[in-house]
């Protein structure tokens, strides 16, 4: 293997058509490190999202390979990509929390993967789990919050929950599409803050990669260690959020009179 | 200068509805008028039973007045609990059988449009038989009492449950569903922690008001010979004792609407 040990998740000549002949996603190959946040930036409809969903299989690749913790992530059958995503967690823009539990139940949601369905219909969860929950809500700013309903809470804290449950399944990759779309600039920051904090340590003392789909270039520059720039389908910039001048955002959005 | 605002102003039309959409409206309309006139002529009014319909209106309230109170302990009452077991249990019965039905009908939670099909068959079978005719079949079955009854009230039920259950699950947000997929949830707690949470309101909802219809449709029930307050009241009118059937209604009436206090005050709370 060319990548090293340092490679979180490859991917290899990813193609996604949802239509045949029309594909959105043209022969990506992208390799991950093991720490740091990768901001993938790029115009509406450009394939963002689709590439974020395909590498935890909410939408199935049409081609291609995804290689994460040494299996192919394309090859899996139901039962191991089951388990495979038990160890992805994700972020939303529109959060998908679920409106009419708890903070506390949401955050549990989290560990789904790993709880029996008649524990978690019977709402016995285990104690750790519970723990960690409290522990988690102390760090997103939400202490105190455990029995409000989710849907009782501001964009803000809503995304916070999120961000807990993605972290309450211990991932050792999150993805995060659009967290902050949703969200005023003030708190957008200090979602991209959150993020950074928790994917620095996880809660266990070890950091995790995070890929993160933006639109706000200037959010993307601040925060991220890496920004993948796409266009049509294809990675066009690849690189330092330092080198992404004004001449690269052209060839990644195209015209130039937003850029003044 | 915005070159199109200079030019000479062409007039721009605007029509809501293109002529093939005007077209199949004004059919549409032709064909309501069109029923209409032809239902009005297919129903033979017979003009001397509707001269002397006040009177006779008129006639039967006198029987019914004073309402035979005195009945109700020795004919009404039991008969009455009856109704409400049938109603009850019925309800119960057709809830145990249309949740997994109203899951197959479902197509986000059964992406299999054949099943889909097939639940979908099944829930418009179960309603396009009256709740009558369900207990002439099962009265035909089980001989006449409340197990024909009860049995009328829950297939008729299922349909109705079935159904609504079902658009409930399909209309259910998507994003927390793709969440705990995303966490690696099996499939059985994807429903009871993401589906179920969202449907739950609607599903009280469903099944106290198909509880609250079940009390009333029971309550006929009785006339085929299915138990419950039907049966009283078949006797009183048999038997020209108009003052008991007065006694009877009334006592429907009252029920149904500490039903209908009950079912609000409980829809309030689950929601």
């Amino acid at each position: 293997m060319t990548e090293g040990i340092a490679t979180a998740l490859s991917i290899r000549n990813l193609d996604k058509e949802y239509t045949r002949g029309k594909p959105v996603l043209r022969a990506i190959t992208l390799a991950i490190g093991a720490t740091g946040i990768t901001a993938i930036i790029g115009p509406s409809g450009t394939g963002k999202s689709t590439l974020i969903r395909c590498i935890n299989r909410l939408v199935e690749p049409t081609s291609g390979e995804i290689v994460f913790q040494g299996q192919d992530l394309v090859k899996l059958d139901r039962r191991a990509l089951r388990l495979a995503r038990r160890q992805i967690g994700m972020v939303f823009q529109e959060y998908n929390l679920v409106e009419r539990l708890t903070v506390m139940e949401n955050l549990l949601c989290g560990r789904l993967g790993y709880v029996a369905p008649l524990k978690a219909w019977l709402r016995k969860y285990p104690q750790g789990d519970i723990d960690r929950a409290f522990s988690l809500l102390d760090t997103v700013g939400l202490a105190g919050f455990a029995n409000q309903r989710a849907d009782s809470l501001s964009g803000g804290q809503r995304q916070r929950v999120g961000i807990a449950r993605a972290i309450m399944q211990e991932p050792k990759l999150l993805l995060a599409d659009e967290p902050t779309s949703s969200l005023d600039p003030k708190t957008s920051v200090e979602i991209m803050e959150l993020i950074g904090r928790v994917c620095r340590d996880s809660g266990r003392g070890n950091a995790i990669p995070v890929i993160i789909n933006m639109h706000d270039v200037e959010l993307a520059k601040r925060f991220a260690d890496r920004i993948i720039g796409m266009s049509d389908g294809r990675i066009v910039y690849d690189g330092a959020p330092a080198g992404l001048t004004d001449a690269m955002l052209k060839t990644v959005y195209g015209g130039e009179a937003w850029l003044q | 200068m915005n070159p199109a605002a200079s030019l000479p102003a062409e007039p721009r039309t605007w029509r809501r509805f293109t002529p093939a959409q005007r077209a199949a409206r004004f059919s549409v309309y032709f064909v309501i008028v069109a029923a209409i006139v032809a239902s009005a002529r297919t129903v033979e009014v017979i003009p001397e039973f509707l001269y002397d319909a006040p009177e006779q209106m008129q006639d039967l309230f006198r029987r019914m007045w004073p309402i035979a109170f005195y009945h109700y302990a020795g004919g009404v009452h039991e008969a009455l609990v009856d109704t409400l077991h049938i109603a009850s249990l019925g309800t119960i019965l057709a809830v145990v059988m249309a949740v997994p039905i109203g899951l197959l009908a479902a197509n986000n939670v059964t992406p299999n449009k054949v099943v889909n099909y097939f639940a979908k068959l099944l829930l418009v079978s179960s309603r396009s038989v009256n709740s009558l005719v369900w207990a002439l079949l099962f009265v035909a079955v089980f001989g006449p009492g409340a197990l024909a009854g009860t049995l009328a009230i829950a297939f008729r039920s299922i349909g109705f449950v079935g159904k609504l259950l079902g658009e409930a699950l399909e209309e259910s947000n998507a994003g927390p569903i793709e969440a705990l997929k995303a966490a690696g949830a099996p499939w059985s707690s994807i429903l009871a922690k993401g589906y179920w949470p969202q449907v739950e309101p609607s599903f009280w909802s469903v099944v106290l008001f198909r509880w609250d219809i079940n009390v009333r449709e029971s309550a006929v029930l009785g006339l085929v010979g299915a138990g419950g307050i039907g049966m009283a009241l078949d006797t009183a009118m048999n038997l020209f004792q108009w003052d008991r059937v007065a006694m009877v209604l009334f006592s429907i009436f009252c029920v149904v609407v500490v039903a209908e206090i009950v079912v609000t005050q409980i829809r309030k709370r689950v929601i």
